[in-house]
């Protein structure tokens, strides 16, 4: 247990948590507040989303969380907003108000995660207006799954809401009580439970070292699962949210190579900007990546060091050549992304070092990248095959092509020999027809809840083949708009 | 097109409505609009929870407050599909932290067999196991963490059999889990000898996880007596009183339960919820302390039943128009392990196996199939969507084969003068409203100009097809279980004007209490907020139905209705006789809040609370129960011949999809819709229930798909990998229309028709624009084979079949 210290709705609270403890506990169960509801404790229906904005910021900036996958301690000092704090007396939020209007609610079970995220999207529309086009209102809303509805009237709620500015409460703006050091500060007994949280990378790979057995935890999207689906004790965390350097990302050189490198820390939401502007295909699929809940905790390291062979990223940073940048107390050393994964969920990475940072080399302007995820649903659901593929057309032929797929092998993985296939090759569908041959047999796919090994295999054949089409019929529709960006 | 004609408030009319109503299908009243009743049945009024909704103050059952001391219940689950369980052993268990309680099936004082309606449901295993996910044993601990963590310490040792998973197979060695049932009409064999065009095919529609956002869970406090109070997210309380009082061995009034309401049910709380509440009770009585029951999502979806998967066939003989003259449906449920509801759902798949169509000279048959799964149950449509998948892609079948547009030879098959006899022998009522609803859909979402758009649309383009179709939806009201067609209300007014309305139906946020709130305040002449419902308690209202086959409003609306106008007409007799000028008895009403007397110059005016406050000084009852049971229905079972439905509902709607046929990724673009609901008792509640169902059926054909590995054991167990639609999936364009001026020609609730069911089969549309654009890789010339959920993965393959056979 340690004692953590937050905002609730503008009151502050002092609770004792045991390291993996949720957000969603602590309300339910040690607060006894209960509007946020659980509905998977997966992070997959957002029925527990609730806001979370750090009460240091000038103006406050509510991010969306699920509470069920949350940890509590990551609380530490931020303004918890849950449903409950929404509406003063008899006067709602609009979000809330709109959702009435628009008979938006049926057995109302989601429907405090509905509002939540509707309260999100409103306060940051209401500080900065953006268009609200479909794609938008699509990420804002895309975490929180519905069984009555359908949608439609959401929909409406979430476009009149706009129309009603919110006055914001006082309480929005309360502050809590200084302390003179940060809790969880003291020296840790080897068997205790924990949750660190240090504010450097060098105490980071300094309770590394001291903690070999403690996990390592940024935004828990997946490791809380091993807590709530199979009961895994997390008792040893060492949380890496604070860590000052794994936020940055500088424009910087690598081998005289340049590019951008990106902390491992950074969340999804905190990249988008980076690859709306130099990797749109990327960043295109940074809005089909879990849900806006997901993306506003989940981290480019995180997505790496799980080493998930169906994790979102990894291809793509395969397919751009990525390198990592390891540390551990005693200093770095820097690895092609392409040497990381060694076997299924293993990697390079030692047991006293983290991932400290991510290169993203610069794109040739003559270069491009495509990235195409196969799912059962489009929004908020994992790749059954995903291809990433970049490459120069110069003239007619394919140069420096890097392939690599996820979901075909036991880590994500680049496509080596359909690479070379393809290497130096006009663009004829005879080129093609050979690569796909190849790539026939460069990978024995696996067969399992999200497709079949047949899928798979004809599936990434079928990319390759969408790719043919997409460089040789430019002008013709071989995606649908949905898909496509 | 989203008001809805309003409905009138004059009691005389009601009081004919209801003589109606006895005598079984009066005659067709329409009658004038009345601004007073605006407020009540008829208008768009708000779901009656909608603030507590949005400001998350609406109470779940998790959200019950119990005493400090109250025990959390997790459940030992079987890891194999089948097999036979040789030692249980719970030592570890039993010493685990925080553990109070360990039950088993030795442990149950009473019935440990909790089958609804058939035998073969044992509460616990004994020694056969018959699916993964049965459960084993169950333990009580200080808290939900404890009792988790504590399961996983059982040593279970299980004699492994093989798992039959298969119902085609289980059909053919006859495994069943009730006996077949067969409907015949006409001579169907000569009909396919003398045929000039046989058609057959088959089809396995996959079945549906309910997804209720909250999971099942129950509260259950142990009384002063020998009883209990359960507090369950349930559709059916009577049954679980039923069963938690046969499981303790004490009568049934010594239980008493009580839903609020439910985060969603679906079917899936109708028969499936009592198991846990039966748990609970146990251990309740052997504790003495407070008890709490939750699945955790994936105990919830691998330890309950979902919507039937089906197989099925048919062999049909058409003429050259593409008209059907008869022949033979046949389908297959695949039960899982126990009959469950089972027997209705394959009923209810074969009354729904013509849709809208004659199907002339036919036999529909129908298998219950036994497999070593968790026992399907109640899904919204309960085997109707599934029966009228099969006909649905004959239609398109059909098509292609005497080359005619699907929308063509679905309206030539459709009942019609002279074809108006189901297989089954019931008349279909209001054909002409069936034929109408599709030629106005028909025109209004412009159906034939965008066909020849599409068309020239698929012509020039290699990759993305596009496809549309429109399809009906005949939907049979009333459980085909006659018995259970009926209900009771109990309808309280205290002294101060106010209205305590009880009836058996439960809310899952369908709306019913809204809608029941608005029937009382038309037939008192009230404002909606004077009328209130607490909660569905078996105290109040005994014997109930399920809240189930769209039946809640027809059913519990009249009961309510029933309570209310007796009531109504006791307060006019006493007006009539207490006040001193003597009131006009004949043309007394109750509008706005006051009982009026007389009209022009002898009007006299008297507030409701003072109506109540001298009705009860003078001793009158101001309390009332009502009653209903559906009129004219029955089936002889024997013949497979009766009249199972009081009414049908009907419906059409037109998807237009777009398919990347290399990828097998697509979209639905626009989708728009035409439903009838009779008259309305509430637009907006209605609309909720159309879009919602459709958007629901979408996802059951699309991308919700169940599986399980060859073991037997659920692999799509969670939201990560079980996919119901979300906010992207809603269509762009999505028009809907609720049917306006065809009341229901029955003499049902205000003339309106039951929506909780029906629009969920709207969804076939969707699935067959699939198969619409995939046929357009063939220029139309053959049906493509498409099982559901027509995921992409279903659809590349299918698309890749095709080019495959082309080159």
């Amino acid at each position: 247990m340690a004692t953590i210290e937050f905002l609730l709705n503008g009151t502050p609270k002092q609770c004792d948590v045991s390291p993996d403890t949720s957000i969603l506990t602590l309300l339910r169960e040690h607060l006894g507040v209960t509007g946020t509801k659980e509905g998977c404790a997966s992070g997959d229906c957002g029925a527990c989303t609730v806001a979370i904005s750090n009460p240091s910021d000038a103006q406050p900036h509510f991010e969306s969380a699920n509470a069920c996958i949350t940890p509590a301690h990551q609380l530490q000092r931020q303004h918890l907003v849950t449903i409950e704090g929404l509406a003063s007396g008899a006067q709602l939020h609009p979000a809330q108000q709109a959702m009435i209007d628009a008979h938006g609610s049926q057995c109302g079970f989601c429907t405090p995660g509905i509002v939540m995220s509707l309260f999100t999207l409103h306060t940051e529309q209401q500080k900065c207006p953006t268009p609200l086009t479909p794609e938008r209102l699509e990420a804002s809303l895309g975490g929180n799954l519905c069984r009555c509805t359908g949608y439609r009237p959401i929909r409406d709620a979430a476009l009149n809401m706009l129309q009603t500015p919110w006055e914001s409460p006082q309480w929005l703006d309360a502050a809590l009580p200084d302390t003179a050091s940060p809790a969880n500060a003291h020296e840790i007994a080897p068997n205790e439970a924990f949750f660190a949280q240090p504010t450097t990378l060098t105490a980071l790979t300094k309770a590394r070292r001291c903690y070999p057995n403690a996990r390592l935890v940024a935004g828990a999207t997946d490791l809380w699962l091993e807590n709530t689906q199979r009961l895994a004790v997390l008792d040893q965390l060492i949380d890496v949210s604070h860590v000052d350097e794994l936020h940055h990302i500088e424009e910087d050189s690598l081998h005289g190579q340049s590019g951008w490198w990106v902390g491992a820390g950074v969340t999804y939401t905190q990249l988008e900007p980076l690859l709306n502007s130099h990797f749109p295909a990327f960043a295109h699929l940074l809005h089909r990546l879990g849900s806006q809940q997901v993306r506003n905790r989940g981290t480019l390291g995180g997505n790496i060091a799980n080493a998930s062979p169906i994790g979102d990223t990894p291809p793509v940073l395969l397919a751009l050549n990525a390198w990592l940048e390891l540390a551990n107390h005693d200093g770095t050393r820097q690895v092609p992304l392409d040497t990381f994964f060694t076997d299924y969920k293993r990697t390079l990475l030692a047991a006293d070092e983290v991932i400290s940072r991510i290169f993203i080399p610069k794109m040739d302007s003559t270069a491009s990248l495509r990235v195409w995820k196969l799912s059962k649903r489009r929004e908020d659901d994992i790749s059954a095959v995903l291809g990433a593929f970049c490459y120069r057309l110069e003239e007619g032929v394919l140069h420096d092509v890097r392939i690599a797929f996820g979901g075909m092998a036991a880590t994500p993985k680049r496509a080596l020999k359909t690479e070379a296939a393809l290497e130096g090759q006009p663009l004829t569908k005879a080129s093609f027809q050979s690569a796909q041959q190849v790539l026939s047999d460069e990978f024995q796919p696996m067969d399992d809840v999200r497709g079949s090994q047949h899928y798979r295999h004809q599936a990434a054949l079928n990319l390759l083949e969408r790719l043919y089409l997409t460089l040789s019929a430019p002008n013709q529709e071989v995606m649908l708009h949905a898909y496509a960006h | 097109m989203r008001t809805l004609t309003k409905l009138d408030g004059d009691s005389s009319r009601a009081r004919r409505e209801l003589h109606d109503r006895v005598e079984g299908s009066g005659p067709l009243a329409r009658h004038t609009v009345d601004s007073q009743s605006q407020r009540q049945a008829g208008s768009a009024s708000f779901h009656e929870s909608a603030e507590k909704h949005v400001t998350g103050k609406a109470a779940y059952v998790d959200d019950v407050k119990t005493p400090a001391d109250a025990l959390h219940v997790a459940l030992g689950l079987s890891p194999v599909a089948h097999g036979v369980l040789t030692s249980l052993g719970l030592d570890a268990v039993r010493q685990a932290a925080g553990v109070i309680d360990v039950i088993t099936f030795h442990d149950v004082p009473g019935h440990t067999d909790i089958g609804p309606v058939f035998p073969g449901d044992p509460i616990f295993v004994d020694q056969e196991i018959s699916y993964a996910g049965q459960c084993l044993f169950a333990v009580a601990a200080t808290s939900l963490e404890a009792a988790r963590r504590a399961v996983k310490l059982a040593n279970v040792e299980i004699n492994e059999q093989h798992a039959s998973l298969d119902p085609v197979a289980a059909t053919q060695r006859e495994e069943f889990v009730r006996p077949t049932h067969i409907q015949e009409r006409g001579d169907w064999q000569q009909t396919l000898r003398q045929a000039d065009n046989v058609l057959e095919n088959e089809l396995f529609i996959g079945g549906q996880e309910h997804f209720y956002l909250e999971g099942q869970a129950c509260v259950v406090l142990p009384t002063e007596d020998e009883g209990v109070i359960v507090h369950t997210s349930n559709q059916h309380p009577s049954e679980t009183q039923k069963l938690v009082a046969e499981v303790l061995g004490i009568p049934f009034h010594a239980v008493t339960v009580e839903v609020r309401r439910m985060g969603g049910g679906f079917g899936g709380k109708e028969t499936q919820a009592s198991p846990w509440a039966c748990i609970a009770a146990i251990i309740a009585r052997r504790t003495g302390k407070a008890i709490r029951l939750r699945l955790p999502r994936s105990d919830d979806m691998r330890a309950t039943g979902k919507r039937h998967p089906f197989h099925n066939r048919y062999q049909l003989a058409i003429d050259r128009q593409g008209i059907i003259q008869g022949g033979e449906i046949t389908v297959i449920g695949d039960c899982g392990y126990s009959p469950d509801l089972s027997d209705a759902i394959v009923d209810r798949a074969m009354f729904h196996a013509d849709n809208a169509y004659s199907l002339g000279n036919a036999r529909v048959t129908g298998h219950r199939a036994k497999t070593h799964t968790a026992s399907n149950t109640a899904f919204r449509g309960f085997g109707g969507p599934q029966g009228m998948m099969i006909i649905e892609a004959a239609m398109d079948d059909i098509a292609r084969r005497v080359g005619e547009d699907p929308l063509t030879i679905r309206k030539r098959n459709f009942y019609r003068e002279g074809h108006d006899v189901t297989h089954y022998g019931q008349q279909v009522d209001q054909i002409k409203l069936l034929h109408t609803l599709v030629e106005t859909l028909e025109s209004s979402s412009e159906y034939w100009t965008r066909r020849r758009a599409i068309t020239t649309f698929n012509e020039a383009s290699p990759i993305i097809k596009k496809g549309l179709a429109l399809t009906p939806v005949k939907f049979g009201i009333s459980f085909t279980a006659q018995h259970l067609n009926q209900a009771g209300a109990l309808l309280h007014v205290y002294t101060d004007g106010s209205i305590m309305i009880n009836h058996g139906g439960t809310e899952m946020g369908q709306g019913l209490h809204t809608k029941i709130c608005q029937v009382v305040a038309r037939e008192l002449g009230l404002d909606l907020d004077s009328v209130r419902i607490s909660a569905t308690r078996t105290d109040k209202v005994p014997n109930t139905s399920p809240t189930a086959a769209s039946s809640g409003a027809d059913l519990n609306g009249m009961a309510a209705r029933d309570a209310a106008s007796k009531l109504r007409e006791r307060l006019f007799d006493f007006a009539a006789a207490h006040f001193e000028d003597g009131l006009d008895r004949e043309g007394m009403r109750l509008e706005d809040g006051m009982l009026i007397a007389g009209r022009g110059e002898s009007e006299r005016r008297i507030p409701w609370g003072e109506l109540v406050q001298t009705a009860y000084l003078n001793r009158i009852s101001l309390s009332e129960k009502g009653f209903y049971a559906t009129p004219l229905i029955y089936y002889n079972r024997a013949s497979g011949q009766g009249r199972p439905f009081y009414y049908y509902a009907f419906g059409a709607a037109v998807s237009e999809v777009s398919v990347d046929t290399l990828s097998g990724e697509y979209q639905v673009d626009r989708v728009d819709i035409l439903h009838d609901v009779g008259d309305s008792l509430n637009p907006a509640i209605d609309m909720g229930q159309v879009e919602g169902g459709f958007i629901q059926g979408m996802g059951w054909l699309t991308s919700e798909e169940l599986k399980w590995n060859d073991k037997g054991i659920l692999i799509s167990d969670g939201p990560a990998t079980y996919k119901i639609p979300t906010f992207g999936d809603l269509p762009p364009i999505f028009n809907v229309s609720l049917l306006e001026g065809h009341p229901n020609s029955m003499a049902s609730l205000y003339r309106s028709k039951a929506v909780g069911e029906p629009p969920f089969m709207l969804c076939i549309s969707v699935w067959s624009a699939l198969r619409d654009a995939l046929s357009s890789l063939t220029d139309y010339a053959t049906s493509p084979h498409l099982d559901t959920p027509a995921t992409p993965e279903r659809v590349m393959l299918a698309a890749n079949a095709i080019r495959e056979k082309a080159l």
